[in-house]
Parts: C-alpha cells; structure tokens; sequence
C-alpha cells in the first residue's frame, strides 16, 4: 500500500503557483465520488433484498424501496420455511460443507505439506500435473462426472456423491503449499532430530504456526459447496437432501409464481442462503483479500 | 534372515536415493492425487469416450453394450440450431461482459489505489456479490428486473416491453451484466494487486513529459495492468463459456423461446433431463477446444507489442 501513484502525481503535475492543496481534494472528491456511485451499484441491491424481505406486501414501486417500519414483518421467511423446510436445508448445506471442510482440512494439507516441505522422487512431476490436471473446466466433467456417480457408483441422493467431487479444494491445497514453503527449513530439521514423525511435525510443529494460512484456505473452501448449485442440483432428486442453494432454486423455478408474494418470500430464502457468507467476510476480510489476490496470482 | 545390518542400511539408503530423503511424502500426496484422477483426469477421458458413442445411462451395476457412434454426435451437434444460438449467446455475452468488465474494475481499482476515505469499506462493497451464492443473487435480479420491478417502476414508459427477463433481445444481455455485476469484486482486486507492482518511476516520468493524470492513466496504468487484464480477459471468456445458473434460473430455462441458453444449459438438458450424454459430452468437447482457441487468440493479441 506504499505506492500511491495518483496523489504525488495530482500534486506534483501542478503549474508553479497554484494552490497545490484545493485542486488535489477536487482530484480526491472526484475519486471519491465514482467509489461511492460503485459501491451503490453494488450493494444497493443487497438493501433492497433485505427490505423487500421484510414486506408482507409486495411494493414494486420507488417507494417499496424505502418502506414504514410498521409495513415490516416477518410472514415471508415463515412463508419460505414452510415452503423449503429451511432447518433442513441449512442441515444439508452446512453437512455438504463440512465434509468438504474435513476433507479438505485432512487431505488437502497433508498434500500441501507432502508438496512443500518432504524431498520426494516426483514431486515437482506430481506438482505440475496437478496445475496441468485443474485448466479442466468442471462443465466438461459434469457428465462423465453423473455417469460415475449417480450411475456407477451408485452415489445419487446421497451425501458422499454430493461432496465427492469437492472433496478435497486444490486451491486450498495451494495455499498450504504456499505457506508451508515459507517456513524455515531448520525447524523442520530441528524437529526431525528430536525424532519427531513428519506427521507430528504438521501437526505439532508446522499448524500451530500456520494458522491464518488454514483459516484463509477454509474460508475460501467454505464459499464454494456452500454456494454451489449445479452439481448438488444434478446428483440430489430427494427433498430431504437438499442444501439450501439447491432448494430456493427449485423453490423459484417451480413453486413461486402460485404463491402470493413470491418474489418477497424468495428474498428472505436468498436472505438466509446469503448471510452467513457475507458474515464470514465481514469478520475475516483480510483473509479473503489475501486468497483472492494469491489465486489470482496463480492462475 | 541373515543379512549382514549394513547391506540392510546401504540398501535402505538406496532406497533413499532413489525415492528421495522422506519417502512419506507419497503417502501424503496420495489421496489428493487419487482425487485429481478419479474427480478430473478419468472423467475427462471418459467425456471424450463417451462423445464417440450413444451412450445410454444404466442403472448402478448394470452392464449394456453402448453403441458406437463415431462422429455423429459431433455432427449432430454442430447442425443444431440451439447450439448456433448458445454459441451466438456465448458471443453476446462476452462482447457485453468483457470490455465493461476490464474498463470498470481497471478504473474502480486505480480510484481505490491510494489513500482515500472509506477504502476498507469500498473494497468489502465491492467484493460482497463476488462471495454471494448465485441462486441468492438471482433472486434480487430477479425482483428488480420482473415485469412490475422496480427498474421498470423507474423507466415508467421507457421500459421494454416484454420485460427484460422475457424479452428475447434483452435476455442475454441481461445476464451479461448480471455476471459482470457479480464478478467484479474479484477483477477490482486484481487489479489493485498488480497495481502496487507499477514502478513508480514510470508515474514520475510520465509527469516530466508533462502527462496530467488521464494522460498518465492510458500512458502508464493501462500497459502497466496490461499482464493482469490478460488474465481478467481469460478468466472471463472461461467464465462466458460456463454460465448455467442464470439462464437456468434468471430468464427460466434459456427464454423466452430458447434465446438466452447457454451450451451448459444445453449440456444439462441434453444430458440428463433427455437423457443424450453422448450428445451433451461432445457438446462439452467442442465447448473446452473452443475455450482453448479463443483464450490463446486473444493471450497472442494482449501480450505482443
């Protein structure tokens, strides 16, 4: 953040004389003025999810924008309880979830560990073949990818063939990666002296120390199954199964055109599908910046 | 066995030398490894399999014969109108979503470089429809944009008729800028991270050869980010090439009357809901080579001077 191209510029860019201090506040109000004119793009429709959640009554109009207080209520989030049943789709969503997070969490960091830091034949082949194997986009193998689960397996309806193909988030996997080759080296050695196993060393010596890097790969995993609609879409045919994303779409594509305040009860389902996301980030933003950033550094 | 302790030892260190100093990383790797075979390179294998047959699903178990087919599918697929009109789509959509993507995330990002008021709070509002699960954000457009919206309450008689969602020439642009809306969260802070790699120097330059600040904009910002809008414009013809959630659940299906599917609609519909997976893979097939071309094409253009 120590590079701030646009002020010296403004100010530097000055004819001899002029005050040099009015025309960079016009230059920063200027800026300021677009932020704020984005930053209504996009949140004003977040606003008006939340206040057109809240209405009994649809109001389309200016003024369903900026309602009473007393037009307030809560009838649409009973009226999308009753309709998706939405403790058990948030159950669905946050079992998808989790499993995800433990495999994850397992799986992905011992590969990260293993690919980082343990001298191996292969492991830069294993390395590159895996960056070579994730350019395959998804929508390619989503039908190979229903034939072998649903098909084959045998694995339709069911949780396992929900979070197979989640299972383990290679981006995760990279950003343990990353992580763990920061580390010194003579810690590692130091521990392996004392006659330490590699796996005591992850999980005594290398995690403690890790901690944001775990917190910034679960975060970014966690958004993924959570939000995900397609394959859960595909794979569960089951109401019960359901995660959340997976029944207010079925909810907006099929039952909400009968019912009397449709849009206002898919808001308040699109309220609860949204939140604990945007909660999440809230609270750990800096760690979100951090993944956006190094992923798209990857790619 | 009487095998002297120090052949052992040599023959243990020759392990060594041959798998390396800690041969548990394999162990470590290996469910990943299984992960990435079985979830990507076996399923990408069997997409091309079954592209080159009528495949027909069984039930789990079951063993058929499944008739070859050679390149009809491919055939079958290039002849059909609903194809023509995904990929015209495809098109639409990228001519919409990737100049408004590059042009307002490059500019949002360098307003936000800086020290400015409120900049935490900027980038939070900026990246929030990024993480929003699509079917949540669906819905809000979906209010907005219905026949009685509120964007239609506020165009009064300018509104289209039919209403955008259901009107065969907005549709897709709709979903263009649906998707630009929703992703530009990610592009902004790309940007902003390849632009505290811009020398300052270069701005420092720019200002002795007299560049006010628009000029030192397209002098040194624009081709400074040029390496991040490469990868932002391949990104986006990735992203192009893989909606699904909208036209399924935006405009209902690829409607009206089919002008807004996208290939991964017709790759569901094909596939599962009327059962042609040969058909839907080859359309995959096609979909993947296509990403290929078009993402190197235009990487050659963006990189050479």
């Amino acid at each position: 953040m120590a590079i701030l191209p646009a002020e010296p510029l403004a100010a530097t860019a000055e004819p001899v004389g002029t005050p040099t201090k009015r025309r960079r506040s016009r230059g920063e109000w200027l800026r300021l003025i677009l932020l704020l004119i984005g930053a209504v793009v996009f949140l004003f429709p977040f606003y008006y999810m939340v206040v057109s959640a809240l209405q009994k009554a649809p109001n389309p109009g200016i003024s369903g924008a900026f309602p009473s207080p007393s037009s307030l209520s809560l009838a649409n989030f009973t009226a999308i309880n009753d309709a998706i049943n939405l403790p058990r789709s948030l159950l669905n969503s946050i079992f998808f979830t989790g499993g995800v997070l433990l495999g994850t969490l397992v799986f992905g960091m011992l590969a990260g560990y293993a690919l980082a830091q343990l001298h191996f034949r292969g492991r830069e082949t294993i390395f590159y073949l895996v960056l070579l194997l994730l350019v395959v986009p998804f929508q390619l193998l989503m039908i190979p990818l229903y034939v072998l689960i649903a098909r084959d397996f045998g694995l339709g309806d069911s949780l396992l063939g929900m979070i197979l193909p989640f299972a383990i988030n290679p981006t995760a996997v990279f950003i343990f990666r990353q992580f763990f080759l920061q580390l010194p080296r003579d810690m590692f050695d130091a521990a392996r002296i004392d006659g330490a196993s590699e796996l005591a060393v992850l999980t005594q010596v290398v995690m403690p120390l890790t901690r944001p890097a775990i917190l910034t790969a679960l975060l970014i995993t966690f958004i993924g199954p959570w939000n995900e609609f397609l394959w859960p879409f595909l794979i569960t045919k089951k109401l019960q199964l359901e995660p959340l994303a997976v029944a207010l779409a079925n909810y907006i594509s099929t039952v909400a055109q009968r019912t009397a305040n449709p849009y206002g009860t898919i808001l308040a389902g699109a309220f609860v599908l949204a939140v604990p996301v945007v909660i999440l980030f809230l609270i750990f933003q800096r760690q979100f910046v951090d993944s956006a950033i190094g992923s798209g550094i990857k790619g | 066995m009487a095998v002297a302790p120090d052949t052992l030892r040599s023959s243990r260190s020759r392990l060594r030398t041959w798998f390396g100093e800690q041969p548990i990383g394999y162990l470590f790797v290996a469910p990943f490894v299984l992960f990435l075979v079985g979830i990507y390179a076996y399923p990408f294998f069997f997409a091309i399999f079954i592209s080159f047959y009528k495949y027909i699903f069984t039930a789990p178990g079951a063993q058929i014969n499944q008739p070859f087919a050679g390149l009809s599918n491919y055939t079958a697929v290039l002849s059909d109108p609903l194809f023509h009109i995904a990929l015209r789509n495809v098109l639409i959509f990228l001519v919409i979503n990737v100049p408004l993507t590059v042009a307002v995330s490059m500019i949002l990002a360098t307003a936000l470089n800086g020290r400015i008021p409120l900049r935490g709070f900027f980038r939070a509002a900026y990246y929030i429809p990024y993480i929003t699960a699509s079917v949540a954000a669906v819905g809000i457009w979906l209010w907005m944009f219905s026949g009685s919206g509120l964007v239609n309450k506020i165009l009064g008689p300018l509104a289209p008729n039919p209403s955008w969602l259901v009107n065969g020439f907005w549709a897709m642009p709709i979903i263009a800028i649906y998707v630009t809306w929703k992703g530009l969260g990610f592009y902004i802070l790309l940007y902003l991270a390849a632009l505290q790699a811009i020398p300052k120097e270069l701005y420092e330059a720019a200002k002795v050869d007299g560049a006010r600040r628009i000029g030192a904009f397209f002098a040194v910002t624009v081709p400074g980010l040029r390496p991040a809008t490469v990868l932002v414009v391949v990104v986006s013809i990735i992203t192009g090439a893989n909606f699904f959630t909208e036209p399924y659940l935006l405009t209902g299906g690829g409607g009206p009357d089919n002008q807004s599917v996208s290939p991964v609609f017709l790759i569901y519909r094909e596939g599962i809901e009327q059962n042609h997976p040969g058909y839907a893979a080859a359309i995959g097939i096609l979909l993947a080579i296509g990403v290929l071309v078009v993402s190197g094409v235009s990487r050659f253009f963006l990189e050479r001077d």
